[in-house]
């Protein structure tokens, strides 16, 4: 195995894959719930987010796809659980720029999420670990819409 | 049998590494790799008489027609097609766009059916869609049965009303390699309807096994040129030079014309009619010389190696624990593409961990997605042979699995 495939498949991102956190179908009480596709690879993922004063109170992740793309949505959970909206928008920006090869902001609260940083290199995966964290975006924007349920697909 | 180590040595790019390893690349249905005599033969073009074609009287314009239009007699003859219907496209994509628009649009109305089938890749499908409220017709879809043949219960219900004007369809499955029998069902289409026209997609068929428009009875046949050899940006739309004849234009232009005024034009004979602009002539030659280069090694020469690889492959596969392979189990029946899956692994992680082992296979939906939702799976890894694989590269495909799983059951 090539150095370049231990950043892409880091320890860490293979614990997420296979002990996923917070991954359920279901989660009570739930304020949203969003729908996320990437119709190119196929990807799925079902988010559902209870915010509580202001916070991020709860949230747990479905879905189908990629080692990258359920890794990383498990550790987004883990990382954002329990913050701010506002701060877990900053932090979700922080990992988009990380995964355009902009820059490490915020390292110790991505967590986990820092093991993603080798995905930078593999383009065409780019798009898999950042699936979970635009879920996440969208779900705390409908929230913010008063809205409960959105889809969206990726192209 | 085919002299694979000789092959193998016409093939300049198959002697490069991967991630530190040698190549194996099994991914031509997606595109071939490129023999020498095809690369000379378009850099010959472009060093000694590139000219544009059917214009000008000067000594390189008429080398270059000459060059041109040998190829399409060439390509014509390597189907069974008339030259003069052999009208040369980008790619079967727009082969396939040229017969929606050009002879649907205008041929089929309410009432009538324009049949194709689920197995389809979306370069059929797509066009007919578009071209479906412009002319109203029904579009119905032949489904595909659990093992990867289309249900031919449900082809006969529907083409027994009558009404199926155009039949159009794959003569092999570009994911899960299944063989259609085209002839046999053009001749159920004709005997409800004389006046049904068939278009069948060769692109996965032509470069692969001897393929003769009359036996397989079709009206239109498209194939692609970089599947089969050649360069890109040739495809073929090979066609009955009357139906040809009856069609308007698709695209207009130069070339394509008799006379232009202001006020109207009159077009050019078949094949040229289709042809609007300068043509891709030095790739249309590419595509000739690797006619001359199948041709010579001989396409029963390479469906039977192909077969070899096809058996040996089902086999080794169907050791692996864990493995799903897709699609007919008889090698007689099929294509040179296996689809696969590998139970709780996804086939973009398979592909970049075979990748790395520098095995070249194609994970994703191989733009047929209505088959992917038949089949229940967003994806497939695909490992696709061709005239220059060797058995030895089954076993490489083989062990790259190995490390596949391994690597994710750790």
């Amino acid at each position: 195995m090539t150095s370049a495939m231990d950043d892409l498949y880091h320890e860490i991102i293979l614990d997420h894959y296979r002990k996923p956190r917070n991954r359920s179908g279901e989660l009570e009480p739930c304020d949203v719930h969003v729908h996320h596709s990437n119709p190119l690879c196929g990807d799925e993922l079902d988010l559902r987010l209870h915010v509580e004063a202001g916070k991020v109170d709860k949230l747990a992740f479905e879905g189908e796809g990629c080692s990258i793309s359920m890794a990383a949505a498990s550790a987004m959970t883990e990382a954002v659980l329990g913050r701010e909206l506002t701060d877990a928008d900053d932090l979700a920006e922080s990992f988009r720029l990380m995964m355009h090869g902009e820059g490490v902001k915020r390292e110790d609260d991505l967590l986990d999420g820092v093991a993603f940083q080798g995905v930078a290199k593999f383009p065409v995966r780019v798009k898999c670990a950042l699936l979970g964290w635009m879920a996440l975006k969208d779900a705390m924007d409908t929230y913010r819409e008063g809205e409960a349920e959105h889809r969206v697909t990726h192209e | 049998m085919l002299d694979v180590a000789r092959i193998r040595k016409d093939f300049p790019v198959l002697d490069r590494q991967v991630h530190g390893r040698p190549l194996v690349y099994l991914d031509s249905a997606a595109t071939s790799q490129k023999p020498r005599v095809v690369i000379e033969a378009m850099a010959r073009v472009y060093e000694t008489y590139n000219s544009n074609v059917h214009r000008g009287v000067h000594a390189l314009a008429e080398e270059c027609t000459e060059s041109y239009e040998d190829a399409r007699g060439k390509i014509a003859r390597f189907v069974g097609a008339d030259p003069r219907g052999l009208v040369f496209t980008k790619n079967v994509t727009e082969a396939i766009n040229l017969v929606a628009y050009s002879w649907a649009r205008t041929r089929l109305g309410e009432g009538d059916i324009l049949l194709s089938t689920q197995l389809e890749h979306h370069a059929n499908i797509v066009p007919w869609q578009l071209v479906q409220p412009i002319a109203g017709y029904d579009l119905r879809y032949v489904p595909v049965t659990g093992d990867g043949f289309l249900d031919v219960e449900a082809f006969d219900e529907i083409v027994s009303s009558g009404r199926v004007k155009l039949f159009a369809v794959s003569a092999v499955s570009n994911v899960l390699g299944t063989i259609v029998p085209v002839a046999e069902l053009a001749a159920r289409v004709r005997a409800a309807n004389p006046d049904a026209v068939v278009v069948v997609d060769g692109a996965q068929r032509v470069p692969h096994m001897p393929t003769d428009m009359a036996e397989l009875d079709a009206d239109f046949l498209g194939f692609t040129g970089h599947k089969m050899c050649g360069p890109t940006g040739i495809g073929v739309l090979a066609g009955k030079p009357e139906l040809l004849e009856a069609m308007p234009p698709f695209l207009g232009g130069g070339e394509m014309i008799a006379n232009v005024t202001l006020e109207g034009t009159t077009f050019n004979e078949v094949p040229y009619k289709f042809e609007a602009g300068t043509p891709p002539y030095a790739e249309a030659i590419g595509l000739g010389a690797a006619v001359d280069y199948l041709s010579g090694l001989g396409m029963d020469a390479i469906r039977e190696h192909e077969i070899e690889l096809l058996s040996e492959a089902l086999d080794a596969l169907g050791a692996v624990e864990g493995i799903t392979v897709h699609g007919p189990k008889d090698p007689h029946a099929r294509g040179a593409a296996i689809s696969f899956a590998i139970d709780g692994i996804h086939p973009h992680d398979i592909g970049t961990l075979m990748d790395r082992e520098g095995v070249a296979v194609r994970a994703g939906h191989h733009c047929a997605k209505p088959l992917m939702r038949v089949l229940g799976a967003p994806a497939t890894t695909r490992a696709s042979f061709y005239l220059y694989n060797s058995p030895d590269e089954i076993g490489a495909l083989v062990d790259a699995i190995d490390v596949t799983k391994k690597f994710f059951e750790a």
